[in-house]
């Protein structure tokens, strides 16, 4: 009896049926399909896949994912703080209305963003016209890109921050207005240590998916060579030449670069909790 | 206690087998083919379908179901490779068949298999502009002047793209006679090009409906079905004085028509695109027909443009796909710095 104590260390029942069926689901829905594309690109030998992923085209297509999206997570860090704040702290008419509104970027196929901001912001559309007149240009440009990447990353942001703005009490704030600090300091030191996991990993979560966004970015992007051609579409357009080696070349670097960062940014985040705590 | 469960069983089973049965008869006489496109022809097969499907069950008594699938030209090619059932393909260009050829589907020499080199119908590279065509383009040249934008999908990704390349290097390899001169015309000619669509129909919306540009590279019969589209107030043809012969081909899908053993069928819909009924239906959908008397007929809407065919000029569609879109290829050089 005691020796069967010892070896059970959970409390909890049942982590070995569990934990097999989180391996067996992780390995079927994410490790299988994506190691295809290690299987993929080993055939083609390490000189080839070199040439390939530092070809100049492609390098700049992942300096332009990777910058666009990155720019597109800040500015939904911010935004999107905001739109959660808005969302707990205040009750006013139609704020349900809002707070489904957030989430139509998450149902919208992403093909159906792009007409929609390419015809927006067209030199003809309703806002590329203003635009025009002061001679900036969104589409066909990378700002067009970052604009479609904020759409489709703010979602991410406000539904990671809203949940930990719940919990945070009212009355911490009060407490620390009455000890003196200024609105800012209790948002600097009491509020943004609080949310700032929730910020991180939503906007990480935001820039994840900006790097890999195709369906709504090609729409507005232009897509011409060394500019505005973003990654995935690099990867296309290999496809459409029935390379698939150096599809899957492209996609690798992807892979492993987005993979490392989303890493990175969780220890960045284990690391900030500890030091809050 | 088991025996009877067996019974139970066994039952059950025969009775859903019976069940099936009725259905299975039925669909017997009705024989079913899969034709993979590319985008522009879904208008003309939506006709040609419904014309073969009354000649064919007058002929055999048996009612047959086409099934369209439309895509960019690459990717349907890919999808026949990668498993889909393809019993014919027609594809804007040979080099997307002979990609499917490769995978072992159908012989290499599909092509001479029909008559025509496999391409019942035929279309050219023209140019669309803004009505009045404020910026007085009538040819080729005028296209590459600084100040006017051009619209044409990239050729990396659309086959149309390809044709309108190689319609303009085309034009100015003939009339120089050089390869070097036809390369810089090609460069001036995508500087002119601010926005590359993944694919031609994408590029139509781009320039009919968002308003970039000043002309648009398209087929002849995308450019008519803009027109129907959008009006004629709103835009206009112009013809080049020379252009290349596009020839989308089609074929049958040996592999796969063996599997569904619809290997008649699929050739009686290859061969029936031939006959006069169907070159007329061709000629009503702005393709240009084969057929000497549905050209004539139609003769107002095809304005004669001296053609030029990929082979005289390019060798044939791997070389120029090899030389020109693959990376590394022209199309990639004129964009480095």
């Amino acid at each position: 009896m005691e020796l069967f104590q010892g070896k059970r260390r959970n409390i909890l029942p049942g982590f070995g049926l569990s934990m097999g069926y989180t391996v067996f689901y992780l390995s079927a829905i994410v490790i299988v399909p994506l190691s295809m594309i290690f299987f993929n690109t080993i055939p083609m030998g390490w000189e080839p896949f070199l040439h390939t992923v530092t070809a100049p085209r492609v390098l700049a297509s992942y300096r332009l994912s990777f910058s666009t999206a990155l720019f597109a997570a800040i500015f939904d860090a911010i935004v999107g703080l905001l739109t959660a704040w808005v969302l707990v702290r205040y009750r006013f008419a139609g704020r349900q209305f809002l707070d489904a509104l957030v989430d139509l970027p998450f149902a919208l196929p992403t093909a159906v963003a792009g007409i929609c901001f390419a015809t927006l912001y067209s030199p003809v559309g309703w806002l590329g016209e203003t635009f025009a007149k002061w001679n900036i240009e969104i589409i066909n440009s990378p700002t067009g890109i970052v604009v479609a990447l904020i759409f489709i990353g703010f979602p991410f942001v406000v539904r990671t921050i809203q949940p930990v703005l719940e919990e945070v009490e009212q009355e911490i704030e009060e407490a620390a207005q009455c000890l003196g600090a200024t609105r800012w300091q209790t948002f600097r030191k009491i509020l943004l240590p609080h949310l700032f996991p929730a910020l991180l990993t939503g906007s990480t979560l935001a820039f994840a998916r900006g790097i890999g966004e195709y369906g709504s970015v090609i729409f507005i992007a232009g897509n011409l060579p060394m500019k505005t051609e973003i990654a995935p579409l690099m990867i296309m357009s290999k496809l459409d030449q029935f390379d698939y080696a150096g599809a899957s070349a492209v996609a690798l670097v992807l892979l492993l670069i987005s993979f490392s960062m989303l890493l990175l940014l969780n220890a960045v985040q284990e690391w900030q909790q500890k030091e809050y705590r | 206690m088991n025996l009877e469960w067996i019974k139970k069983i066994t039952i059950t089973a025969s009775l859903i087998a019976a069940s099936g049965l009725p259905g299975a008869v039925a669909e017997a006489t009705t024989v079913k083919l899969l034709n993979v496109s590319y985008d522009p022809t879904r208008e003309l097969y939506q006709s040609e379908n419904a014309a073969f499907a009354q000649y064919w069950q007058k002929k055999t008594g048996q009612t047959v179901q086409i099934d369209q699938s439309h895509g960019g030209s690459g990717k349907q090619a890919r999808a026949v490779i990668d498993g889909l059932d393809a019993d014919v393909v027609t594809l804007a260009l040979a080099y997307d068949i002979d990609a499917i050829s490769d995978s072992k589907l159908l012989p290499a020499n599909w092509q001479t298999r029909l008559a025509n080199n496999s391409t019942p119908y035929t279309s050219t590279i023209v140019f669309v502009v803004r009505k009045g065509n404020p910026k007085k383009i009538t040819g080729w040249d005028d296209i590459v002047k600084p100040g006017v934008s051009v619209i044409t999908p990239n050729p990396k990704t659309s086959g149309g793209a390809r044709w309108n390349y190689l319609a303009a290097w085309g034009y100015k390899q003939k009339q120089t006679g050089s390869k070097e001169q036809a390369k810089n015309f090609i460069k001036a000619l995508y500087k002119n090009v601010p926005v590359l669509d993944t694919g031609a129909r994408g590029s139509t919306l781009t320039f009919a409906q968002r308003g970039l540009g000043d002309v648009l590279l398209a087929w002849e019969n995308e450019a008519h079905l803009i027109l129907k589209e959008f009006g004629t107030d709103k835009f206009e043809i112009v013809s080049p004085a020379v252009s290349i012969l596009a020839e989308p081909p089609v074929a049958v899908v040996d592999k796969n028509v063996a599997k569904h053993g619809t290997g008649k069928l699929a050739e009686a819909y290859l061969n029936f695109l031939y006959t006069p009924q169907a070159q007329d239906i061709i000629a009503q959908n702005s393709y240009r027909p084969r057929n000497p008397a549905a050209l004539k007929k139609y003769a107002a809407n095809f304005p004669k443009i001296k053609l030029f065919t990929l082979n005289e000029v390019f060798g044939n569609w791997r070389s120029a796909q090899k030389t020109h879109f693959n990376d590394g290829g022209v199309f990639d050089q004129i964009y480095l710095p």
